[in-house]
């Protein structure tokens, strides 16, 4: 039982990361009808916001280290510490929750970049084109941020206050031995918040109105007056923001390094196709269920009765989905059935 | 009137046979010299020979993309400064504290060394594409580098088929020098049975005999092998195995392999993990509080076998006190380390990691070889690293074992600092074990070394 509860939170933390970066594909795919492969990408550089965000707030003064006596070395100790002491130390240790507001404008700008100064130039061009263009484009971003900041995963820790893991067992009574890091709890709960947000934007606001309307059918809300085109670029700079922050709530969990966005964008991709293209709630629901498909068969108990399941589980459901039912689980009837 | 007799007697079809009785005889007259000097053709030439050249080519093959991009950057800077020394510039490194020395500070046998460099990507289709190509296009007399059992593997059977020497670079697999053996690779690094038989008694000295251990293992070869080995050692000193889950090699979240430790039953969680699956496993296992648990009334403690300070540096704070093994550090204070160190040091403004040792080390064994063999025959080097006993270069005395090529030498259990002095000093040495006993059969691991000419 305990085992079991605890695959049900991975599954879920682990889907949330995947719904995230899923919301914002689909979302371009859905209005500006762009296979997106640099978003993975754009998750990557919104894990190295909080990186850089490290880097400028332990920029630090260098003293010679005795201790080395073959040759110069240096210890380096944070301005901010040698100025405000403590001070300077709590603002270093919060440094992923300072990185989500810096990294908000960070990412709208860098998606509003991408999308005027290369996307929009393949919107009538073929998906292969598209595919071609948007993954040329993730290869410069990631050998890019392997040129300032190396191969090697980073660490980025939490603020040290939820460092630890929360005894979630003996909240509903399973008992002290079954935790969970706080953190994870944190980026789930995260992850739903941003989700809500998002929905909430395009369901209850007018600006999400019209570019519902403009997904539904671009042609007659251009007939109205409406700059659609300017309202879409504002959608891809949305879904950079929610890949960005994704990134950066997940640098705790995992180090983040230049090539952790290639390792998103495959699993993301089969998370749109399984929820259906162009489907805001069927990346969400996928992005869960395939999380929790994923925990489960990383049990020994299911490893024990088929090997390997663990690796392929989630291109299986995919395979089985697409010979099924093309269109994915909430797709529009004719999308991907032709 | 007889003369035109005979002239009509000659028929075109005897014309014929006669043409071609002559040209066989003459093509078999023309080759069968080649026949009876075609083999001692062979045993002379070899690849890689610099001939009248006044240079020697090696080939540096390391990882300069994909995950371990900076531990092959630093595998590069250790052969461009080997490469300084070998010709007489800088302040020589371990020339001066290697011993025997047949070394001059003039090239290798008078020819001055160049190199070139290719991207293992660590992948084995892309190591071995790139060494094929060092060889056939830029006529390298030796190749070596690499972070991964799977690619030293891969090139090293590459070079046994190319009659070229390899002379590998990270690799810890048994199979590196056991069952893939071959008579053109040599290993300087330590392997995971090394790291086993070094690892458990100062496992018993600290976590005790009472242990119920849980492994997760990178799929693959090296992984294989470490786990293995570990269990082995560790059910030696009274260790019992609760588990031995394999992870797939860059899984990224280790999430769902890690909740089932925690109730498990096991107090001792065994990282056969290595480079950024290290870093990953060892920060999440942290963050679920193992570090902090008490299971079977001892305090959960969690083991990574093979360590580096590559991986220390990205795993943080997640490292400190975690036991492991390394094949060389650079704070040892023997006469070779600190020479290395020194030179290292003042180039690039930092120590190197054990991988950049390892391939210092290997270039300038090979150099050594070429040195006391008159030549840059590979089989007549071969010869002289078989059995090759050195000192001076790190490692304390050291063999090159003839029967597998594996060097044997001490070995360091090593823990994460838990207050580091600077932001290199982030491994401490627990012990210094001494190479007897991490000695082993040389038929243990199987495997043919194969031929000396190919």
């Amino acid at each position: 039982m305990d085992a079991i509860f605890l695959q049900i939170l991975n599954g879920l933390d682990k889907g949330g990361a995947y719904a995230l970066i899923a919301l914002g594909l689909t979302l371009v795919f859905g209005t500006l009808g762009v296979v997106n492969f640099a978003h993975g990408a754009i998750f990557m550089v919104g894990a190295f916001c909080a990186v850089t965000m490290e880097k400028i707030l332990t920029l630090s003064v260098k003293v010679k280290d005795p201790s080395v006596t073959f040759f110069d070395a240096y210890k380096e100790t944070p301005y901010l510490e040698l100025w405000f002491g403590n001070t300077g130390s709590a603002i270093i240790d919060w440094v992923v929750p300072i990185s989500i507001v810096v990294s908000i404008p960070v990412m709208l700008g860098l998606g509003i970049l991408m999308e005027r100064s290369l996307i929009r130039y393949f919107y009538k061009r073929s998906h292969a084109e598209q595919i071609l263009v948007t993954f040329g484009l993730a290869i410069v971003l990631q050998e890019l941020v392997k040129t300032f900041f190396g191969a090697n995963p980073i660490p980025v820790s939490a603020p040290d206050i939820v460092a630890g893991s929360a005894a979630i067992g003996s909240w509903i009574g399973l008992g002290d031995a079954v935790v969970y890091p706080w953190w994870r709890l944190i980026y789930l709960l995260f992850s739903v918040v941003i989700i809500s947000a998002v929905f909430s934007f395009l369901n209850f606001t007018t600006y999400g109105m019209v570019v519902r309307a403009g997904m539904a059918d671009r042609e007659t809300v251009e007939l109205l007056g409406i700059d659609i085109e300017r309202r879409f670029t504002i959608v891809f700079g949305l879904a950079a923001v929610v890949a960005g922050l994704a990134g950066v709530m997940y640098t705790p969990v995992l180090p983040p390094d230049y090539h952790q966005g290639m390792d998103f964008l495959v699993l993301s991709f089969v998370v749109v196709v399984v929820g259906g293209m162009g489907s805001l709630r069927g990346a969400v629901a996928a992005g869960f269920l395939l999380g929790i498909l994923q925990s489960f068969s990383s049990m020994t108990e299911v490893k024990s009765i088929i090997p390997g399941i663990d690796q392929i589980i989630i291109y299986l459901v995919a395979v089985i989905i697409l010979l099924t039912r093309p269109r994915g689980l909430m797709g529009r009837r004719g999308v991907m059935e032709n | 009137m007889s003369e035109n007799k005979i002239i009509r007697n000659v028929s075109r079809r005897t014309v014929l046979k006669g043409s071609a009785l002559t040209t066989g005889a003459a093509i078999i007259g023309a080759t069968a010299p080649m026949h009876f000097i075609r083999n001692a053709y062979a045993a002379d030439s070899f690849r890689g020979d610099p001939g009248s050249n006044k240079s020697i080519v090696l080939g540096f093959n390391v990882p300069q993309t994909g995950p371990y991009a900076d531990e092959g950057a630093d595998e590069l800077r250790a052969y461009k400064l080997a490469v300084k020394h070998l010709n007489g510039e800088g302040d020589g490194g371990m020339l001066n504290t290697m011993k025997p020395n047949n070394l001059k500070g003039n090239g290798i046998l008078g020819k001055k060394v160049e190199f070139v460099t290719g991207d293992t990507q660590t992948k084995s289709d892309a190591a071995r594409a790139s060494a094929k190509r060092m060889i056939e296009k830029d006529n390298v007399a030796m190749v070596t580098g690499g972070s991964s059992s799977g690619v030293a593997v891969a090139v090293q059977g590459l070079c046994q088929e190319m009659g070229v020497i390899f002379m590998a670079g990270l690799t810890h697999s048994n199979d590196t020098t056991g069952k893939d053996k071959k008579r053109y690779g040599f290993r300087h690094f330590f392997n995971a049975y090394m790291s086993g038989q070094a690892l458990a008694p100062v496992l018993k000295d600290e976590y005790g005999s009472d242990r119920k251990a849980y492994h997760l293992t990178a799929d693959y070869t090296w992984g294989w092998t470490q786990e293995e080995s570990i269990k082995a050692a560790t059910e030696n000193i009274g260790w019992e195995t609760v588990n031995t889950v394999r992870t797939p090699v860059g899984a990224g979240d280790f999430s769902q392999y890690i909740t089932p430790v925690l109730n498990s039953g096991a107090d001792v969680l065994i990282l056969n993990h290595y480079g950024k699956d290290m870093v990953n496993s060892l920060t999440q296992a942290v963050q679920f509080g193992l570090k902090d648990k008490m299971v079977n009334g001892k305090k959960f403690e969690i083991v990574v076998p093979l360590y580096s300070r590559l991986m220390a540096q990205g795993a943080g704070d997640a490292a400190k006190g975690i036991l492991g093994t390394t094949n060389w550090h650079w704070s040892l204070t023997d006469d070779g380390s600190q020479a290395f160190v020194k030179s290292f040091g003042q180039e690039y403004g930092f120590p190197p990691s054990q991988a950049a040792h390892t391939c210092y080390v290997q270039t300038l064994l090979y150099a050594n070889a070429c040195e006391m063999a008159g030549t840059f025959a590979p089989w007549e080097v071969i010869k002289q690293l078989e059995g090759y006993e050195f000192d001076g270069m790190g490692n304390g005395p050291t063999l090159y074992r003839a029967e597998d090529h594996q060097c044997f030498k001490d070995v360091l259990v090593v823990r994460g600092k838990e207050k580091p002095q600077s932001n290199f000093d982030l491994l401490e040495v627990v012990k210094h074990v001494p190479r007897a006993q991490v000695e082993y059969p040389a038929d243990m691991f199987g495997g043919e070394l194969g031929p000396y000419k190919v």
